[in-house]
């Protein structure tokens, strides 16, 4: 490869582009790891789309150069699905945290699963709400205390693995931003997968979460050996049950199920995207005239 | 018998949901506009699946008569509870061809028991088609052409099927032609063959096709009475026309995944009501924000909340005039004939893909169930413009440009990046916290330039009635017929209408249309008079009377021709 193909390749953005994240933030590390990852799969920018919500890790796509779509908190999945169905030459990737797609969004999380689009999905999980200064998210951990919890969460946290692979997500992994290399290579799988991969990586929020912190990831995680097998479903729900140490790896993987843009039949004889395509008129002049 | 010599014929047909009513008007209408009448059909449902008291109005004429009467020329009850439920429309001069009223045993009824017809055929089911040979015989059309339809109709379900309809039909037949000699009754319908050029669809198929000649690949919507008839008719074209037809799973999923669509090149429409509608209400401040072109219909019905799910109200105006929290530009029209929903549908795609807006289109229960013949020809290859430009390396999707508007990009096509943000941008897309010299471009842009464009392109009131006239009554969406109707036949002189397609933004002429009348009425089906307020607010221009209707029905010819009358 060349070095001009090698820039023209580069998801990097000028440095003078503000970051707002804070300075320790698990985020930057993800940043690192999804480009890669990108590399790995030899993404173009100009095909590649990130979507998000709002919240902390939703500004990822301000910091990537690629397209970008940063829609309303809670809302990245419908539509990212609606970009994919419309255009599905185009990579498109998630990036969004836990309040975002587990609680704004949870509805689109179950429903999207049932659709199936070839996406990836990768969700920033530090169990707490940074852009809001410090609330539950719905992963925190019962009893974690916040200035809205002052007596402790008391709400159970969401299993969103276990939902995953209940609900029949074709590609269910969970990951940590305090191992990079496992990360990438998770998220370069994912990148590679026909369906929809559901990445929960968790993150620490030095800020806001005190509790929670690499120490503390590396502390409650352990890395699945070799010998797991993914394609067991019920196995792989009794492992997304473990929660003392939950353990990091692709803890499901289903390569039979059809997506969402080949189910809806309109690219199985076209493979044009819909904005390439021109409306054949005598057709619906024919079901006018059906009505005459 | 007063209904001797009519050009214009009401015929309504009442029963339980799950009686067939609203089969059997199909049927009828579809025989009637082969006949060469033009044809118009109500219906006036409960929100229910069986029981209850169902009816459809079938207005059949030798001219177009598109509007609501109350007059009913053949009454056919399939049930005895159509009697209760029609009482206030049923005069002494209707004839009644059906079961008894058994609360009135001295009114004369032309007693046919569809349903024991049916049941000496073999099953009650065949009810409905002996009614339609009972109106066919009544209106004395010649029998080949409906049993024709009635096979081709039923063929699918094997000949035993298709010979007992045949029967049932010519045993209704029989009876109605009976009923027809004994009083008789001679009609002057003149039957026209250039009907054979009219469409027959309903109102919601008009907004289907609409958006079919405006280029729509995309529809995303989740069910709701009254505005899933537009769902359903792309779903069961999507294959033959390539479109991606999805049912969402609710109503934020629908409108999100359609400004996604538009925002890989596609061009998507949602179709909803007004409570599936304030759910997405965030969605149109995105798209305002985003500057993603989005198309949304909302069928109005009576609210607040559930409201009254089968029946027909204008309620719904502020919403959408208001929906999104912010600034920013929208476009709002208001079809009030399948012809207008065919036109105004497919114009809605080009405002939105143009200016980079959400465009609504208006409608309400009336409209999207009613039947019509419309005069809608074949589509041309020019019917629509995408306003895609291919990328260059330093694309900017918020180009700050003289006219406001910024050339439309979409991600992989061309050497750019297409990124868009809902926090406030630069011309890039990136979030930006500049108050000084962005956020008042960015709102110039979004707002205030195109308020200017939208208002030069913006459609102008379409006037009927004599030039010169003292009092305009205006209207929007739905009652543009009964209007025009109603204004014919009032005694009233120097009366003219004026029917808005567009809502909102308005053209600057509007304003000297307005000033040549004296006297301003408005005609609307809610509370207040949304529209004259808009009117009222944006041209300065107040209103003298105000024709308001809540009720959830639909203005009657009789009722406006009367308020006309006394104004």
């Amino acid at each position: 490869m060349t070095k001009t193909e090698q820039n023209e390749k580069s998801f990097d953005i000028p440095k003078s582009i503000d970051n707002q994240w804070c300075p320790g933030c698990g985020n930057f590390s993800i940043l690192h790891i999804i480009k890669k990852s990108l590399k790995d799969v030899d993404w173009s920018p100009q095909d590649t789309v990130f979507v998000s919500g709002i919240g902390q890790a939703a500004k990822f796509p301000q910091y990537s150069g690629a397209n970008y779509f940063n829609g309303l908190h809670g809302r990245a999945l419908p539509v990212a699905t609606g970009i994919k169905a419309s255009n599905p030459n185009l990579n498109v990737i998630i990036t969004s945290g836990d309040g975002d797609i587990y609680g704004e969004g949870g509805d689109h999380f179950i429903h999207t699963i049932r659709r199936n689009p070839n996406i990836t999905l990768i969700v920033h999980n530090n169990m707490i709400y940074g852009l809001t200064k410090g609330q539950a998210s719905p992963t925190s951990e019962i009893g974690l205390t916040t200035p809205v919890q002052p007596d402790g969460v008391y709400t159970e946290p969401i299993n969103p693995i276990a939902m995953a692979i209940s609900l029949g997500a074709p590609f269910v992994a969970r990951t940590s931003a305090g191992n990079p290399r496992h990360a990438q290579d998770i998220i370069t799988q994912a990148f590679e997968f026909e369906g929809l991969s559901v990445i929960d990586i968790f993150q620490p929020c030095p800020v806001f979460n005190k509790v929670n912190t690499y120490q503390w990831f590396n502390e409650h995680t352990y890395v699945l050996d070799e010998a797991y097998n993914p394609s067991d479903k019920v196995n792989a729900f009794e492992k997304s049950l473990e929660t003392d140490k939950f353990p990091l790896g692709i803890i499901y993987k289903n390569e039979n199920r059809a997506t969402f843009e080949n189910a809806i039949g309109i690219y199985s004889e076209n493979k044009e995207p819909l904005y390439k395509r021109k409306i054949d008129f005598s057709i619906i002049n024919n079901l006018l005239n059906e009505r005459k | 018998m007063n209904i001797n010599k009519l050009d214009d014929f009401t015929i309504v047909i009442a029963g339980q949901a799950g009686q067939g009513v609203e089969s059997v008007s199909v049927v009828m209408a579809h025989i009637l506009k082969k006949q060469g009448y033009n044809v118009y059909a109500s219906k006036d449902v409960m929100s229910r699946v069986r029981g209850g008291m169902d009816s459809v109005s079938l207005r059949v004429s030798t001219d177009r008569k598109d509007a609501f009467v109350d007059r009913i020329d053949l009454f056919i009850p399939l049930h005895s509870g159509g009697y209760k439920h029609l009482e206030h429309r049923i005069s002494e001069d209707t004839v009644i061809m059906g079961v008894e009223n058994p609360t009135d045993t001295k009114r004369e009824v032309k007693k046919i028991n569809f349903i024991q017809v049916a049941q000496d055929i073999g099953n009650r089911i065949f009810a409905n088609i002996v009614a339609a040979g009972a109106i066919c015989g009544f209106l004395g059309i010649n029998k080949e052409l409906p049993i024709n339809k009635l096979k081709e109709f039923f063929t699918k379900k094997g000949d035993e099927i298709v010979n007992k309809n045949i029967e049932a039909f010519k045993k209704g037949y029989l009876s109605g032609a009976h009923v027809a000699f004994n009083l008789d009754i001679e009609f002057s319908l003149v039957n026209k063959s250039d009907m054979e050029d009219y469409v027959f669809m309903i109102g919601a198929e008009a907004i289907g096709f609409g958006a079919l000649a405006g280029g729509c690949n995309m529809m995303s919507s989740y069910p709701m009475s009254p505005a899933t008839g537009v769902l359903t008719f792309l779903a069961q074209n999507a294959k033959k026309c390539g479109i991606l037809v999805d049912q969402a799973t609710d109503e934020l999923g629908a409108i999100n995944s359609t400004i996604g669509a538009w925002y890989a090149g596609a061009r998507g429409m949602v179709t909803t009501s007004g409570g599936g509608f304030c759910l997405m209400t965030e969605a149109v401040s995105l798209s305002g924000m985003t500057e993603t072109p989005v198309v949304i219909h909302v069928a109005q019905r009576p609210g607040p909340a559930t409201g009254l799910p089968t029946r027909t109200a204008q309620e719904d105006l502020n919403l959408v005039l208001y929906a999104g929290h912010g600034e920013f530009m929208r476009a709002i029209f208001s079809p009030g004939l399948p012809e207008d929903a065919y036109n105004i549908t497919a114009h809605s795609f080009d405002i939105a893909d143009t200016f980079q807006i959400p465009v609504f289109i208006l409608t309400d229960q009336h409209f999207v169930d009613a039947l019509y013949c419309a005069p809608i020809g074949e589509f041309s290859e020019k019917s629509f413009e995408n306003n895609i430009e291919v990328t260059e390396k330093d694309y900017k999707r918020y180009q700050l440009t003289d006219s406001g508007i910024s050339p439309r990009g979409i991600p992989g096509n061309g050497k750019g990046l297409v990124m868009a943000d809902s926090d406030e941008h630069d011309e890039q897309g990136r979030i930006t916290e500049d108050m000084e010299f962005l956020r008042p471009a960015m709102m110039e842009k979004r707002f205030f330039k195109r308020k200017k464009l939208l208002e030069e392109v913006a459609l102008l009131p379409e006037v009927t009635g004599e030039d010169d006239y003292e009092i305009l009554v205006i209207s929007w969406g739905t009652n543009k017929a009964v209007v025009n109707e109603a204004i014919e036949r009032c005694s009233k002189d120097s009366i003219s209408h004026a029917y808005f397609p567009q809502l909102f933004p308005f053209n600057k002429k509007v304003k000297d249309i307005l000033k040549k009348a004296q006297r301003l009425v408005i005609v609307e089906n809610n509370a207040v008079g949304q529209f004259a307020n808009l009117i009222t607010q944006e041209i300065g221009i107040s209103f003298s009377e105000r024709i308001l209707s809540c009720n959830g029905k639909p203005f009657s010819v009789e009722d406006l021709e009367e308020e006309f009358n006394n104004l």
